[in-house]
């Protein structure tokens, strides 16, 4: 109780600081104005929800895929899934998007920004999602499956009953953490002129010459997704500290 | 148990990890109902001997017979080998009950008894193992030795032929190890099923096996009751392995096989001095120095003995060895 009191001591006054400059900085017109194109953000935000959920599910499907193959039994499938990965976390997502959407994606003929989107989206989150997983996985001992194997369980039963439960609790709250990411990095699809919350907050933003105006409730949109992943993570990592 | 237990043969098998050779034509009978200890330090091939009869491993050559059937044959769930290992590797997710009840629950439905009477056969287990009133628990709620007897009862669940224990005190503190040593001597009276012990502990080897097996770089260097490891050793390993043992020269001594006196008393004896003496024990301890040689001596003698003497640090002393042995080397 104590520590509550404590932090909304911290968080009312910072939120009264914020909400000051606010006042200072910006201005009833620069709002008003904005506000007419209160059907842009509630769009954006929408595009921006169905683009994070696609790409969630898609993700997870990669994720899961790259890690199959990185345990694959034939070797080059590994070192494909392994490079893979490795590319991907290692170019910023910026520079993925514009050479996938402008310089794959338009050869093949694939013109639909959305699905672009999704695709390189789920593309990128993948790769890190099937390290959580990796990680997840690794986590369990060789004893565990030894155990099970000494049991009499079958391999299926073995992953049914001793490595999926074990390792879901490890898997779940970094992989709630790639979600959140995954929301945040969905701004980025704004240089493919998708619209998304962000390209049309800049589209707010111009027209109106309301930076700040639009720009904040653009922040205040991810912090509507984020927020609840975050706190979500949080309960799941205090559960599974109880375990160890 | 509706299980018999069985007999082991392992016929001249290797084993290499890379170009380790970890077992070098190693062969052992291991007669059933019989509790063996495989002794030896870490290296010696001892874990990997007890995981190829487990089926963990694969051996590079030789032959393992289950009561004379080749084990090629058998896979690892028709082994019925029940399996310990030295960090417990209970299902950390599962209560105790479930930890122990699992290997029978997952098994092929023909083959299944039915629900109510696995969990009577866990709840016996665990009253076995003396674990009443923790069913509930998950395992990281329990202290060491309770999670290896939990990690017993699940091994014995399955109805093994032969239980396989990998170093199954070595996690845990002395006092509960001695604890549980004894208990499983006593459980194994009882249960009198075939089982195989691995560690490094020549104590624990030498107060609860039937029979000691001595490895030593892969090989196995004695194979004996552990009264006759222990007073007849066949290596300079295994007298070195097993017990306190003195070198001088080419010549071994226990330490309790040193003899002391204070006077020169007419019988051949060797010069010495007195360098340390412990008595704070069930025995007395002394270190000596032999004049001459130069080397150091350990000297165990009862209490009383070491009153009448009443030798102190820089005192010369008189040594007699009341056996000695060699070993052509």
């Amino acid at each position: 109780m104590a520590a509550r009191l404590q932090f909304c001591g911290v968080l009312l006054p910072a939120l009264g600081l914020l909400g000051f400059s606010l006042w200072l900085l910006t201005d009833r017109a620069g709002w008003r104005a904005v506000a007419n194109y209160r059907r842009l953000f509630v769009d954006g935000w929408f595009v921006t929800v169905e683009l994070s959920v696609c790409a969630l599910f898609l993700s997870t499907f990669i994720g899961l895929l790259l890690t199959l193959l990185r345990r694959a039994p034939i070797l080059p499938l590994r070192y494909a899934a392994r490079i893979y990965v490795e590319a991907v976390r290692g170019t910023p997502l910026l520079v993925q998007i514009l050479c996938l959407y402008y310089g794959i994606f338009h050869q093949l003929g694939i013109e639909n920004r959305y699905v672009s989107g999704v695709l390189i989206l789920s593309g990128f989150s993948g790769a890190y999602i099937s390290e959580v997983i990796r990680g997840g996985l690794e986590s369990i001992g060789k004893s565990q499956l030894e155990s099970a194997k000494a049991i009499g369980l079958t391999r299926a039963q073995t992953y049914r009953f001793v490595i999926f439960p074990q390792a879901i609790r490890q898997i779940l709250p970094p992989l709630a953490g790639q979600f959140a990411d995954l929301i945040k990095n969905s701004s980025l699809l704004s240089v493919i002129a998708l619209n998304e919350l962000t390209q049309n907050a800049q589209i707010v933003g111009e027209n109106t010459y309301s930076k700040l105006e639009s720009y904040v409730p653009l922040a205040f949109g991810y912090l509507l997704l984020t927020l609840p992943i975050s706190l979500w993570t949080q309960r799941l990592e205090q559960r599974h500290k109880f375990e160890t | 148990m509706e299980n018999e237990p069985m007999s082991i043969e392992v016929a001249r098998v290797s084993k290499k990890f890379g170009a380790f050779p970890a077992l070098d034509d190693v062969s052992l009978k291991l007669e059933t109902g019989e509790l063996v200890a495989l002794l030896g330090p870490s290296g010696s091939g001892k874990t990997t001997l007890l995981r190829l009869i487990g089926g963990l491993e694969q051996q590079e050559s030789g032959r393992i017979f289950f009561d004379g059937a080749d084990a090629a044959n058998i896979s690892i769930r028709e082994r019925q080998a029940g399996f310990v290992f030295q960090h417990y590797a209970l299902f950390r997710h599962m209560s105790v009950l479930k930890n122990v009840a699992f290997g029978l629950s997952v098994r092929p439905r023909a083959k299944r008894p039915p629900r109510a009477e696995i969990e009577r056969r866990a709840r016996e287990l665990l009253k076995l193992v003396q674990l009443e009133g923790v069913e509930r628990r998950l395992p990281a709620q329990l202290s060491g030795g309770q999670r290896q007897r939990v990690a017993l009862a699940r091994a014995l669940a399955i109805e093994p032929r032969v239980l396989l224990l990998d170093e199954p005190f070595g996690a845990l503190d002395a006092k509960v190890r001695k604890e549980l040593r004894r208990w499983l001597r006593k459980l194994h009276d009882t249960l009198r099923i075939t089982t195989v012990f691995v560690t490094h502990d020549q104590e624990e080897a030498l107060e609860i096996a039937d029979r000691v097996v001595v490895m030593n770089q892969g090989r196995i260097e004695q194979i004996g009751a552990p009264r006759e490891v222990y007073d007849h050793p066949a290596s300079a390993f295994v007298c070195r392995f097993i017990g306190n043992v003195n070198e001088v020269g080419a010549a071994f001594i226990r330490p309790h096989d040193v003899e002391i006196t204070s006077r020169r008393n007419g019988a051949p004896s060797l010069d010495a001095v007195v360098e340390f003496v412990n008595t704070a024990g069930a025995v007395a301890k002394m270190d000596l120095r032999l004049e001459g040689s130069g080397e150091l001596l350990e000297a165990e003698l009862p209490r009383s003995r070491e009153a009448e003497l009443a030798l102190k640090p820089g005192d010369r002393a008189f040594v007699k060895f009341r056996d000695v042995r060699t070993f052509p080397s």
